[in-house]
């Protein structure tokens, strides 16, 4: 009976040692299972980025430029795609919706995209959510705008603010096109995705400020001040014709989903236009694994401190061992049989790592719980509580196992001496 | 098993005991008697430490037969030799006797926990070891913590926990080596006092032969018999 309340009191007995023991061991299981964390959830805001997409289409080009173009707002392509190709696709009777993207422009180094109101009907991210408003409403008039969540965070905005595109993409630009202000009139709610750090307006009033620009009217040049209202009944007056001549690329979303492929291929092979057509779950987990390296490294990392943490114990039980010899000796007098000495040692390693589980996962809590708006913030990855995956379970009941599994070194010492021994005691 | 009061409790019979290949134990035959209180001297190496291992049943001889209680040690398996002491004998260390970790109480019916036989036979483990810290006087030591005990008191701690659930062999391995002359003779008194009433067989080893005139009997090691 009751090696357990033995071991129990043992180790009472040697409460500091046996104390960090378990806040070394917890840290290294903690951190396996923070970095854990942070890359499933990391790899699922990064694939969920765009979805209830079908296919992504842009000028020909390699599948993963197209969607680190059209999708992250990184890098440009150098072609586009001739507005007739896009209205040709949008007409095809298997299509449900499209939705035009142009890129090319910022402000303050956020990317300026020129899309139509379809953006904000059809584009969905994460668990196929739609995108929301926290405040206003869609593009009504040619200079509108709706900014993402961190744009508004970042630079204060509120709807009604004036801002100003610049042509190129950063922070700084020697051309603006300061003529023509653009009036936010709707803020999304965060997502976690590039949207949030992006400034959307009407292809037409992109199309319109480079006009403009490059001396085709000079029409807008006198009413800066006007507000926006005005200038839509303005511009509807003259009704100019703003439509683009092509745009970056395009969102396709099919009305049945298998008719996709089919799509894809004949977009891939449509002879008037060079064109490329993507899959975005597919390009997507490629993507993954070129930034999946990173992860990989940090979770090597967090495995070595696991192992040093490990070696403290073991250094520990080895240590205990001798320490321990009149101990097991007076133990072995009274008649505690040699597995008995061994059970003393592994149910002390089984406490230890039963404790340090249970700590390691009150200090993820807590870290999640201080650290997740941070992440949130900086890195558009959301962390929240969740029941223990399969990864999780495994990384828990590995430590267990390997504890349990390295205490039997000590015990097995344990046991050897204590026979070789016997009830004499060799200090 | 043969646990009636007749025969002896303990016989050594033709053992040959070494360790590596230097012999330190070579004995014809060696018997104690139930109730019997031997007294085991000699010098250094003389071969008391092995003989008590031979007793207890945590060494075997190369050959010959150890017979305690009628079971031969020599033929059983280790295992069992462990349980045989756990519920047979009881054993007290010439120093550092007690768990550091467990109370004096918990300290004395520590056997209990690895013998259900001892354990049977008290009704009350807590109350029988109380019965015996104070008979043994130590009545009013109880609640301290064994680190806080003279070396006398955790010798006498130790002989409760000897003594607890009645074992019939006691093994007592120079217990009174850091105890004075007046302190040792109190101490094996109240040892016997206990033996007595229970028929205990006691084997105590000591390299102090004065110590000898209390006993039924002395066996001097690399010496003779007397």
């Amino acid at each position: 009976m009751s090696t357990l309340g033995l071991t129990w009191k043992s180790m009472r007995h040697r409460k500091s040692g046996v104390i960090l023991t378990i806040v070394s061991l917890a840290l290294g299981v903690a951190l396996l299972l923070g970095v854990e964390k942070v890359r499933n959830e990391a790899k699922d805001g990064f694939t969920n980025t765009i979805s209830g997409t079908d296919i992504i289409v842009g000028a020909r080009s390699g599948s993963l430029s197209l969607l680190l173009t059209s999708v992250f707002h990184i890098g440009y392509v150098s072609d586009n795609v001739s507005w007739e190709t896009f209205k040709k696709i949008e007409r095809n009777p298997q299509v449900a919706w499209t939705i035009p993207l142009s890129l090319g422009d910022t402000h303050k180094g956020f990317a300026v995209l020129g899309t139509s109101n379809a953006y904000f009907d059809h584009y969905r991210y994460g668990n196929k959510q739609n995108l929301g408003f926290s405040q206003g409403g869609k593009l009504e008039g040619l200079y509108h705008a709706v900014i993402g969540s961190e744009v508004a965070k970042k630079l204060g905005y509120e709807i009604g603010q004036k801002i100003i595109i610049s042509h190129g993409s950063g922070e700084i630009s020697f051309l603006e096109h300061d003529d023509d202000p653009f009036t936010v009139v709707g803020i999304l709610k965060p997502t976690g995705t590039p949207v949030d750090q992006t400034v959307h307006v009407s292809l037409e009033g992109i199309e319109a400020v480079h006009i403009n620009m490059h001396g085709g009217s000079t029409k807008k040049t006198d009413m800066p001040s006007m507000d926006s209202f005005d200038a839509l009944l303005e511009a509807k007056e003259e009704a100019p014709d703003y439509t683009p001549k092509s745009i970056t690329a395009f969102l396709v979303g099919m009305k049945s989903r298998p008719d996709a492929l089919a799509l894809q291929r004949a977009i891939n092979q449509h002879p008037a236009e060079a064109l490329t057509g993507v899959l975005p779950g597919i390009a997507l987990s490629e993507l993954w694994q070129v930034v999946g390296v990173i992860e990989n490294i940090l979770l090597g990392i967090s495995a070595l401190v696991l192992a040093v943490s490990f070696s403290n114990m073991f250094a520990m039980l080895m240590m205990n061992v001798r320490e321990r010899k009149r101990e097991m000796a007076i133990l072995r007098s009274v008649g505690a049989r040699p597995h008995q000495l061994v059970g003393l040692v592994v149910s002390e390693a089984a406490i230890i790592c039963l404790s340090a589980i249970t700590l390691a996962i009150v200090i993820l809590g807590i870290g999640i719980a201080t650290l997740s708006p941070l992440i949130q913030s900086e890195f558009g990855i959301s962390l929240g509580f969740s029941t223990l995956g399969f990864a999780e379970a495994t990384i828990l009941t590995g430590t267990l196992g390997f504890g349990l599994i390295i205490s039997l070194i000590p015990a097995w010492r344990s046991y050897r001496s204590s026979l070789a021994d016997g009830l004499s005691i060799k200090l | 098993m043969d646990l009636s009061d007749k025969g002896s409790a303990i016989e050594l019979q033709d053992i040959r005991f070494a360790w590596e290949s230097e012999t330190v134990l070579n004995i014809d035959h060696f018997a104690v008697s139930r109730g019997e209180r031997l007294f085991l001297g000699g010098p250094s190496g003389s071969g008391k430490s092995s003989m008590l291992s031979l007793l207890s049943g945590v060494e075997t001889p190369q050959t010959g037969e150890v017979h305690i209680l009628g079971t031969d040690l020599a033929k059983t398996q280790g295992a069992a030799r462990d349980l045989f002491r756990a519920d047979h004998i009881g054993y007290i260390f010439q120093l550092f006797n007690l768990v550091p970790y467990l109370s004096v109480i918990d300290n004395v019916t520590l056997p209990l926990r690895f013998s259900k036989r001892r354990a049977s036979r008290v009704d009350d483990s807590k109350q029988e070891a109380e019965r015996l810290l104070v008979h043994l006087g130590l009545g009013d030591f109880i609640q301290r913590r064994v680190l806080d005990l003279s070396v006398g008191q955790q010798q006498r701690v130790a002989a409760a926990r000897a003594l607890i659930g009645g074992p019939e062999i006691l093994l007592a391995d120079e217990p009174t080596s850091a105890l004075d002359r007046g302190h040792s003779e109190k101490f094996i008194e109240l040892l016997f006092s206990e033996c007595e009433a229970k028929n205990m067989t006691v084997v105590f080893v000591s390299h102090d032969t004065q110590l000898a005139q209390q006993f039924d009997r002395k066996l001097i090691l690399g010496g003779e018999q007397s």
